[in-house]
Order: structure tokens, then sequence, then C-alpha cells
């Protein structure tokens, strides 16, 4: 679906982004995407999404160099940006715009989607709240039936029934032919949508690893003391939350927020793991 | 489904389904939920629920027919008996009685606890 070769890519030339990066990313999988601010989540996105180009390497979607904007492209791209304008008209208005540059666009889906969301369809997008805005794009993009599905936050902004809702469309969005990248710092929304965790740091990709990967050789347990046998720890209530070698094949649930932070405090620890 | 911390989630899931065949809720030969559609009411990814499924064909709880879906094997409840009872003694069993041991609390005391209990909650 998507192969990226020694990606170099910034801003600005003394500070780059992206050093060399690679990684390939295949269909039926979701994507978690995390990093810290700045850490160019968001631009990774947009360079697969051909909004901004790569000034090294090579970027391959689905076949195509998404620098060259070909619409056959941009036609299976279904993105969903964290800061986004909607224009002052009603829903009806905004499809008959934009639908038709989506040549499997599902209205009835779309509908659908509307209706669980609960959106005031006679309001103009521009009245509405952020929430319902970001509730309008994401159907727009899921009814775009679109095989690379990019998502940056998107659950900012939605309240405690939105977010269920969005984590049960998405279980079911999630088909075969698609490839679902989500870049999100509210891990706790959405952990149990993630299959692969990608963790962007210092220039690279600090982590590629599935959740079956990771939860096979490390342990996330609750412990009452701190051992060498320990990568990594948090005190919490009843001891520590901590992240070791799973050395006795136990099968832990990952707890992404520490795995995050353990990765960043010692990343020298876990590459040898994932390498 | 509120999952717990402290195990991987398809093994949750694994119990979820478990748990509906010794209640009886799923039938020995009845067609369970897809993978979307538990996918999609666990809120977690179908591959996760693959997974679970996947595990449980191996402990001939469950069976694949084909184009058709998943359907509980007949002898599902004798295997998830004796698949819960591992796991159970293995995972849970140590945790009630470390605090039994800490507590202090007397097999005499327990014997009426889980028999009132099994009143209550079973009628039994």
């Amino acid at each position: 679906m998507i192969n990226i070769n020694n990606l170099n890519f910034g801003y600005n030339k003394h500070k780059p982004l992206f050093k060399n990066m690679s990684m390939r990313l295949s269909n039926g999988h979701i994507y978690g995407l995390l990093g810290k601010n700045g850490a160019g989540k968001s631009t990774l996105l947009k360079n697969l999404a051909g909004l901004v180009y790569a000034q090294g390497g090579t970027l391959d979607v689905m076949g195509y160099d998404p620098a060259k904007r070909q619409p056959a492209l941009l036609e299976q791209i279904c993105f969903i940006p964290e800061e986004f304008y909607l224009p002052s008209v009603k829903i009806g208005t905004y499809l008959k715009a934009n639908a038709p540059f989506y040549k499997n666009f599902d209205y009835g889906y779309f509908n659908d989607l509307i209706k669980e969301f609960d959106i005031p369809v006679e309001q103009k997008l521009i009245n509405m709240s952020y929430g319902q805005k970001k509730k309008v794009i994401i159907a727009f993009g899921l009814a775009t039936q679109a095989k690379l599905v990019i998502m940056d936050e998107p659950t900012n902004g939605l309240d405690i029934p939105s977010k269920a809702q969005f984590r049960k469309i998405m279980a079911s969005a999630m088909t075969d032919e698609r490839c679902i990248i989500i870049s999100t710092h509210q891990v706790r929304d959405l952990d149990n949508l993630i299959d692969t965790v990608i963790m962007l740091d210092e220039n690279d990709i600090a982590l590629k690893a599935t959740v079956e990967e990771i939860t096979e050789k490390l342990t996330f347990k609750k412990v009452k003391e701190i051992d060498d046998s320990i990568f990594y720890a948090e005190p919490s209530l009843s001891g520590y939350n901590a992240v070791m070698p799973n050395y006795h094949q136990e099968e832990s649930k990952l707890d992404m927020e520490l795995l995050f932070n353990a990765i960043l405090a010692e990343k020298i620890k876990f590459k040898p793991l994932f390498s | 489904m509120e999952f717990r911390d402290n195990k991987a989630i398809y093994l949750q899931i694994a119990e979820y389904v478990c748990e509906h065949i010794l209640l009886g809720k799923w039938k020995a030969d009845e067609k369970v939920p897809s993978v979307r559609e538990l996918a999609v009411e666990m809120e977690v990814n179908p591959n996760t629920v693959m997974r679970t499924y996947e595990l449980l064909q191996n402990k001939n709880i469950i069976k694949n027919k084909r184009g058709i879906g998943f359907f509980v094997d007949e002898a599902a409840t004798e295997q998830v008996k004796s698949y819960r009872k591992q796991q159970f003694i293995a995972d849970e069993l140590p945790v009630v009685f470390r605090n039994i041991y800490l507590l202090n609390i007397g097999f005499d005391e327990l014997e009426n606890q889980y028999k009132t209990f099994v009143k209550e909650n079973f009628n039994a």
C-alpha cells in the first residue's frame, strides 16, 4: 500500500524533520502514529496525502507518487486533518460540491453516519460546533470509500458518546483492502483500535511493531518494587506501572502511554528487541 | 465492554465468548457473531477478534464453517470449562489466595460466603 524510502523532509533547511526515513505500510491494518509535539506526525501524514512534497527519497502510495497529485490516487485517499475549514453551506450543498470527486462515494452510508452522529442537517456547516464539524468530515471521509484513510487527531473535540460511536465506526470501516493511519495523543481513546504502533522520534521511526509483537517481547504490569529487570516504571497508587522484557511469556495488555514514555526515556534498551 | 488492565484484550474477548457459552446464551451449533460484528460491539480492531477466534478454534470451542462463519462447537461447554479452569487456577486463584492469606480468612467463613453467593446469583 505505502512504501517510504529514505524520506527527507523539513520546513527549514537547518531543522530537518525526517532524515532517511523508510517504512512500509500495508492494507488490513489500523496504524497508530504516535510522537511528541513537533515530532512530525502531521507532516508525515501530509507527505502521504500529497499536501507537502518529499525533499529527498521516494514515496510510493498505491503505485503513485503523491507529490504528483494525480486524481486517480487522490480519490483513493481520505484525509481528516486536525485543523480544517468548512464553508457556510448546508450538508446537501457540501456533498454536491465535493462528493463527485470520489467515484465510489456512498451517499447511503454518509447519511447513516450523519444520523448516527446526530448531526443537524438543516444547519449551516460553519455554525456547527467544532465536534459536529469534525463528525461531518469523518462521515464524508469514510463515505468516499477511499482505500487509504488518514486521520490526524480524529477524537479531538468529540464528546464522550461520540468517541464510542467513532470506535464502533472505525471497527466496522477496517477492511482487508483498507489501510488506516491515525495519529493521536489521546491514546486511551483509541488504543484497542490500533493494531500496529508507529512512533516518531528524533527524525526517524523509533518503533514500528504490531501490538502482538510488542506484548510478545514486553510485559506491562503493576509491581510493588523496582528491580534491574524493569526497563521503565512510573509510580502509581499501588506501586509502579512497569515495562520489562517478557521473560515468562505473559500475555499482558499493552499500555500505550507507558510504552510511549518508556521509549522516549529509554530508547537504547528497547532498540535491540525491535530491530 | 469495560476491559481490565492486566490481560491482553484478545484473551479478555475470549473470556467474554466463553462466558456466553457457559451461560447458555450462545448454544452448541449456533452461529456466533462475525469478527466484524464483535469488533464493533467491543470497539476493538477486527484483527484482535480474529486472534480471539483463532485461539478458540484451537481450543475446539468454536469452529469455522468456510464461507458461512463461526459456530459454537458441539462439545464447547466442556472445552470452555477445562480452558477456563486452567486459566482460573493459573491467573486468578493466586490473587485470591494471597488475599485470603493476608486477611487471615478461615475456610469455614469462605464456604459460607461461597454458598450464599451461589444462592443469590445462580439460585442453585
